[in-house]
């Protein structure tokens, strides 16, 4: 008996009316891996500076995300706190082991910081993109022991910290620099892109917002 | 076959739809929460058009090589320390589930939304074999709740209105407190999740579907807004995809470009909220994310379909454009057609994967008015296709005498062009003269079904090719 894999693959063929071995298709399927072409990037996030810091925030405040610039890294603990303060939420955070989040002056408000994973039981988590994309208002998230998955979708406020030099135009660049940092053809275990809040419309197709993820998604874009 | 059908009655099915007022008032927000928002979302980007053509050309350009690109998938995701399974057809997929969750001696399973799981009766099987899948999707926990198949392949629970849902969950959660207010649809959401979030955190094993498989990088794609689907695969041990082969495409540009227009079709957002990459399982070091990762491959009669005048139907990126902008849809709802993909793209699909005789109705259940080609992100030419199968049917002797006979008559004067002249000639002016005094025909012989819900009017005595040549003579002098 053949295997289910070596059948799919013969039909395949058989219905395309080709071997698997012939050298030109297989050199197009390599050189369309290898180079792994942009194709048609929108003119909205094509912009530079402070222009696409904008664009980003005009998007990211569209998918209902919430949006507040810092000067310096420095002021990154107080924006956490401010924030926290305003919606009435208690003032604990959850934390990765990301080294740019761990070098924060915490100690410089009364948030109480705990590290690691999350089991479900945290109200608020604070994490560092990766990058940004400024088309769509989009944070881009990879996995790691610096800023475990569990924080992007157990805590019911989620906070992004995100460097301006880390926000791009358009998705192709931010996968670039994921090929650039994890090598070609490697990936992290897992890439998030995060358009605001959890949200459902499986209710009479009203939009509701915290389904299963975080309620609030809050960015704290930091410029310098 | 897979999942009981009854695609076969579809006339029936929609009748009683017709005549459901709790589903026609929910129907009817269809169209202000699907349509319009496609129409801004599309028109705030300039890029639209074009990138639904860029998308065209990506799924094609993968078609014609699918063989290629699985190989080199199916390598990078074992170099990634991930498992890749082929199924042949719907039962392969079953068991290779199935015998994945005994391995990992599974009790629960929690389920991102899948229409392919749906294809493949996957609950069903996992139940029989005593171990418990929940639906995670709200709407897919709702229809689970109520032991009913999806209505709409985004919005699975579109038929049901909130008062329903309340219903359900008092009458399922138990030591829900009666004097509990559910009469929000927040509130409802609310319970939904405190209920579920018990079971992502007690799962074993967790099984999604995917959006996109890429074939660079052997990673896996899904696209929800929820975010059930990343807690459904990042906290139990075992992650399980489970995908058709259909869905690869090969680099993470190629993504990129369909993305565009994958959210903005479907529900009129530039973006889904989460867009989630996955390669193979949790790394050295991580605190989270599963320990095993294993994709399955579904055929179950794609392949066959490569080839052939159905191939375009492979390009599907499943946003349920096609449905929102059908008027048979909008009208009678999902579960009219009968199987698991309902509307145009159910219409093309399901005698596909069914078969002509068990679903050579749904291609008739169309207008062809072209709106759902005309949205359709990755152009695929449904109502062409939906004619090929009605030819189909016609060839198999699949379609009622009445028609047969009909048509046959038909095409016997339209074959004679000067005999379908005077017989129309003579028939007109007949019913002209019949119906002089009233202006209108309350009932007619041969045409009662068409009466019975309107008046036909009276003929003027002439017909169109006589007016026209009139027309045209006077024109010319």
């Amino acid at each position: 008996m053949t295997s289910a894999r070596e059948d799919i693959l013969s039909n395949i063929r058989r219905s395309l009316a080709v071997r698997g071995n012939e050298r030109t298709r297989r050199q197009i399927v390599a050189e369309r891996l290898d180079r792994a072409a942009k194709g048609v990037i929108p003119e909205r996030g094509q912009v530079s500076g402070d222009e696409l810091v904008e664009v980003f925030r005009t998007q990211a405040e569209l998918a209902l995300s919430t949006v507040h610039m810092v000067d310096s890294v420095a002021e990154v603990p107080q924006a956490v706190a401010e924030f926290l303060r305003n919606h009435n939420l208690p003032a604990a955070i959850r934390v990765g082991e990301d080294l740019r989040l761990r070098a924060l002056p915490w100690g410089d408000t009364t948030l109480e910081v705990t590290h690691g994973r999350s089991e479900g039981a945290d109200l608020n988590a604070v994490s560092h993109a990766f990058g940004a994309v400024a088309e769509s208002g989009t944070a881009v998230m990879v996995s790691g022991p610096e800023n475990p998955s569990t924080l992007n979708f157990l805590p019911d406020n989620h906070i992004v910290v995100v460097a301006a030099k880390d926000i791009a135009g358009d998705y192709e660049s931010v996968l670039a620099r994921v090929r650039s940092t994890y090598g070609k053809g490697r990936m992290p275990r897992t890439v998030n892109f995060i358009t605001g809040p959890s949200r459902s419309g499986d209710i009479e197709q009203t939009l509701l917002l915290g389904a299963h993820g975080p309620r609030r998604l809050h960015v704290v874009v930091v410029k310098g | 076959m897979t999942v009981h059908s009854t695609s076969p009655q579809f006339k029936d099915n929609a009748r009683r739809a017709l005549a459901a007022p709790e589903l026609q008032s929910a129907l009817a927000k269809v169209k202000r929460g699907f349509i319009d928002k496609r129409a801004a979302a599309a028109a705030r980007l300039p890029e639209f058009e074009a990138l639904r053509d860029s998308a065209r050309d990506i799924k094609d350009h993968t078609l014609a090589h699918l063989d290629l690109y699985l190989e080199r998938y199916e390598e990078k995701v074992t170099a990634s320390g991930g498992s890749v399974h082929y199924a042949r057809n719907a039962e392969e997929a079953r068991e290779i589930i199935l015998s994945i969750c005994r391995e990992a001696g599974a009790s629960t399973v929690t389920k991102g939304k899948s229409m392919i799981a749906e294809e493949i009766g996957l609950n069903s099987h996992l139940e029989a074999a005593g171990i418990r899948p929940v639906e995670t999707d709200l709407g897919e926990y709702i229809i689970q709740l109520r032991n009913e198949m999806p209505s709409h392949i985004i919005a699975p629970s579109v038929h049901v209105t909130a008062a329903q849902i309340e219903a359900d969950f008092r009458r399922v959660h138990k030591g829900l407190d009666p004097r509990r207010d559910l009469s929000e649809p927040v509130k409802l959401l609310g319970e939904a999740r405190t209920m579920l979030r018990e079971q992502f955190l007690a799962a074993d094993v967790g099984v999604t579907g995917a959006n996109f498989l890429v074939a660079e990088t052997g990673t896996s794609i899904i696209v929800t807004n929820e975010g059930n689907g990343d807690l459904t695969q990042i906290l139990p041990k075992t992650h399980i995809v489970l995908a058709s082969i259909e869905k690869l495409v090969p680099t993470l540009e190629d993504v990129a470009q369909i993305l565009r227009v994958l959210a903005r079709s479907a529900t009129g957002q530039d973006m889904s909220v989460y867009t989630t990459l996955s390669t193979g399982p949790r790394r050295v070091g991580d605190l989270d994310g599963p320990a095993a990762y294993h994709v399955v491959l579904l055929d179950n009669g794609r392949s066959a379909m490569l080839g052939t005048k159905f191939q375009d139907m492979l390009r599907c990126i499943r946003c349920g454009a096609c449905m929102n902008h059908c008027p048979v849809y909008q009208a009678v709802g999902g579960h009219a057609y009968g199987w698991v993909y309902p509307g145009p793209m159910g219409a093309v699909l399901t005698p596909t994967l069914i078969g002509v005789d068990k679903a050579g109705h749904l291609p008739n259940a169309s207008t062809f008015c072209g709106r759902c080609e005309s949205v359709c992100p990755v152009r695929i030419p449904l109502p062409k296709m939906m004619r090929h199968w009605r030819e189909r049917e016609f060839e198999r002797h699949l379609t009622p005498a009445t028609i047969r006979s009909g048509t046959k008559l038909w095409g016997f004067f339209a074959r004679r062009p000067m005999l379908y002249r005077l017989a129309t000639r003579l028939g007109m002016g007949a019913l002209g003269l019949a119906g002089r005094a009233r202006g209108r025909f309350r009932w007619l012989p041969l045409a009662r079904s068409w009466t019975k819900h309107r008046d036909f009017p009276v003929p003027q005595g002439d017909t169109f090719q006589a007016r026209w040549q009139r027309e045209r003579g006077r024109r010319a002098a």
